[in-house]
């Protein structure tokens, strides 16, 4: 191919990812070093206001945003370095927290509590998303080809329900006396309370992604099933490999490529974990790096957002994300390398 | 919070296009309002509508949604139903409009008291008055001899003789949602303490003996709660009272009417009201009004149309059909059973909702975030405290407050 027939091909993808991906991410980090305040003036207001017994006045000094003349409160934006990255982090608390030798302690920090959360998630679900999902696309290959169809269906169900209803379901199911929570207080004559306290809630996490996901990664692993190699399977049943054996040497390492595709997308899926935070409103226990970004975009209700934290968040998560993915990325590559040569 | 946007509000979307003979005019300016959701608002709501051509979003996450839609021009909504909390921002960013020509032409049967001024302009038509009392059942309460508690200290007590009984599944209902729900538990029982948020130039001062006095009082409600107590908001305690699962509740006014709906109650004509437990200084709530606003941003027309038809949704006619459902400022309300509390707590001497200090949005969210790492234990109440007190700090420096 020429090189102007390679870049009007690829020319218009180029130019919609700068567009929609590379402007907003430059926008994002630049925001995370400036912080926008609204100009106030002190004055003093005359507020009245009704009570239960009639009307009250109060003449009070207040702090309050002026208004411009375009109908527009006026702001100013300073460029603060690397002070909003040092509110995320909080690396005296860190440091404080490390001297005293507290993991505890260490805990309590918003950053790091999140961090912790989605780390575990992210790592826990990878390997159950990987076994289920082979799992699932094995049973689905084995079943007789009649029924084949809607036993794909049924297994792909999960991963068609939109995420947030999911977590609204997982969590209208446990909730107070849920219909789940009731059959597991009949089943062990105790009273369970699954969202009061913080691992129950983080292993409903995990149960719920790996239902809602597992699916993705099963039909994935199924389209790989059709090209594994007949006549390799047929010399190893020859040769005597037991099942396990086969799965083991031969369709294992034919999936493999699959298998890093899989575990590319679920870290980077698992990694901005959110829906399961809000649909179980675990903020009480459990945090995660995506929900801490929301809540610092949350106006108060003064009207007061922290764009500037939230932009320091929203990089550090991207820059989280890209430190999990360089030892899958650098595998890939050097298979890439590899089969050149 | 996303959550309940789905779940509670589901946007209980009320639509109407005929207009019917209960309104005095017929409305043919497309109107929407936004508001919080709960049985007062629709009843004033439902009112507008029958006015025709009115579309109304009754939502309990109205106040994110409040303040972007309303700076929007033309504004997304025409009418606003908000509180002394969520006028702030609206007041601050200059998205809501004088009405005294409105109030002139079309409100002189307006009682003086509903009349919100700022600086001598009319900025909001106030309709009722709502804080937080306590509910209990009256039915339980009797039938073990039980005095009506009127401290925290003679709640727990109440809850502790009531446990051995097993007549509910948890003595004690509590608003403790982590997040906004949580913080105005604090800001309640730190009022009746007598506390003070601020000091001099908005700097906080809660880490002090009020503030852990607060904490323990909280703390100490929270073995007789449900165990999940960190995820109840208003709703989810209000539909446990009805079903009969907690005996007593601090909770808001406006949610007593629901305990005599017998479409959704199993416990019709058995809660009663009282004032809510004192504090050290006041009683242990805060008194707020819910009122309508009107956005800057339309035409003059559609703030005549939406004004007339605010009108309609808060006469006369309306609270006569829901004398019960709030207490109401408007004409014809008839104080009943169902305002004796919050009355009560009222003339305890309940504060306001101090939504007149700056940092109080910073100081709440601050709360509503920090406060369930010491209900959960991680934290002992001193450094919970010192840790709220340091993310106010951190947002008041950045906004600009300090």
């Amino acid at each position: 191919m020429n090189q102007k027939t390679f870049f009007a091909f690829i020319g218009p993808s180029v130019l919609m990812m700068v567009l929609f991906i590379a402007l907003p991410l430059a926008t994002v980090l630049k925001q995370s070093f400036y912080q926008t305040q609204s100009v106030y003036e002190t004055l003093e207001v005359e507020t009245c206001s009704p009570t239960f017994t009639g009307q009250v006045c109060v003449k009070e000094i207040k702090t309050i945003p002026i208004i411009g003349d375009n109908g527009k409160v006026i702001t100013q934006t300073n460029y603060v370095g690397l002070s909003n990255y040092q509110n995320v982090l909080e690396l005296p608390r860190v440091i404080a927290a490390f001297a005293n030798n507290s993991w505890h302690e260490f805990m309590l920090i918003d950053f790091w509590k999140a961090l912790r959360f989605t780390l575990s998630f992210t790592l826990i679900t990878l390997p159950l998303v990987l076994f289920f999902g082979l799992l699932i696309a094995l049973c689905i290959n084995n079943v007789a080809k009649s029924i084949r169809g809607p036993v794909i269906f049924v297994s792909l169900l999960p991963m068609i329900i939109t995420p947030v209803i999911g977590a609204l379901a997982i969590r209208w199911l446990f909730i107070g006396d849920g219909v789940l929570t009731s059959f597991l207080e009949w089943w062990l004559a105790k009273d369970i309370a699954m969202f009061a306290q913080a691992w129950t809630i983080e292993f409903m996490m995990t149960f719920y992604r790996v239902w809602h996901v597992a699916p993705f990664a099963a039909i994935v692993f199924y389209a790989g099933l059709q090209t594994v190699n007949q006549d390799t399977i047929e010399s190893a049943i020859i040769d005597g490999a037991s099942r396990w054996q086969k799965l083991r040497f031969v369709i294992l390492p034919h999936l493999m490529p699959l298998i890093v595709f899989v575990t590319l997308i679920h870290l980077m899926d698992a990694y901005r974990v959110f829906e399961e935070v809000v649909g179980f409103s675990s903020q009480a226990h459990v945090i995660s790096l995506q929900w801490l970004t929301y809540d610092f975009l949350t106006a108060d209700l003064m009207g007061n957002r922290s764009i500037g934290r939230a932009s320091a968040s929203s990089m550090l998560t991207m820059i989280g994300i890209t430190l999990l993915l360089i030892p899958v990325l650098r595998g890939v590559w050097n298979d890439y390398k590899g089969k050149r040569l | 919070m996303f959550l309940r946007k789905i779940a509670t509000a589901v946007a209980i979307t009320t639509l109407s296009t005929g207009a019917w003979a209960a309104c005095s005019f017929d409305n043919d300016t497309e109107l929407k309002s936004l508001s919080n959701s709960f049985d007062a608002m629709k009843a004033v709501t439902d009112a507008m509508a029958e006015c025709g051509n009115v579309t109304s979003t009754l939502d309990v996450d109205f106040k994110d949604k409040m303040p972007d839609a309303f700076a929007a021009n033309p504004s997304l909504y025409q009418i606003g139903g908000v509180s002394q909390g969520t006028m702030v921002p609206l007041l601050n960013a200059g998205t809501i409009r004088p009405l005294d020509d409105l109030v002139a032409k079309y409100g002189s049967h307006l009682k003086p008291s509903q009349l919100i001024k700022v600086n001598g302009k009319i900025m909001a038509i106030a309709m009722q008055v709502n804080n937080q009392h306590l509910m209990y059942r009256a039915d339980i309460f009797a039938d073990l001899g039980i005095a009506v508690p009127t401290t925290y200290a003679e709640m727990v007590a109440a809850a502790k003789k009531m446990q051995s009984y097993n007549l509910v599944d948890y003595p004690i209902g509590g608003t403790y949602k982590a997040g906004w729900n949580l913080g105005e538990e604090f800001i309640n029982t730190y009022l009746g303490n007598g506390g003070e948020f601020f000091g001099e130039g908005n700097t906080p001062s809660i880490n002090n003996a009020a503030g852990l006095a607060t904490l323990n009082t909280m703390k100490s409600l929270t073995p007789y709660m449900d165990p999940e107590y960190l995820v109840s908001d208003s709703t989810y305690v209000q539909q446990q009272f009805q079903q009969g699962k907690i005996a007593m509740a601090n909770l808001w006014a406006t949610r007593a009417g629901a305990m005599d709906n017998a479409e959704e109650s199993q416990v019709v004509g058995k809660v009663v009201m009282a004032s809510a437990p004192m504090g050290s200084v006041r009683a242990a709530s805060t008194n707020w009004w819910d009122g309508i606003v009107f956005a800057t941003n339309m035409t003059d027309a559609q703030a005549d149309a939406a004004f007339r038809v605010a009108m309609e949704g808060i006469d006369t006619e309306m609270v006569q059909a829901n004398n019960d459902a709030a207490v109401w400022l408007i004409d014809g309300f008839v104080a009943g059973s169902a305002a004796a509390g919050a009355i009560a707590t009222a003339d305890n001497g309940a504060a306001p909702y101090p939504s007149s200090s700056p940092g109080m949005g910073a100081m709440h969210t601050a709360l509503g975030n920090g406060l369930a790492a010491f209900l959960n234990g991680e934290k002992d109440g001193a450094t919970a405290l010192a840790d709220i007190e340091a993310a106010y700090t951190i947002t008041a420096t950045e906004s600009g407050l300090m």
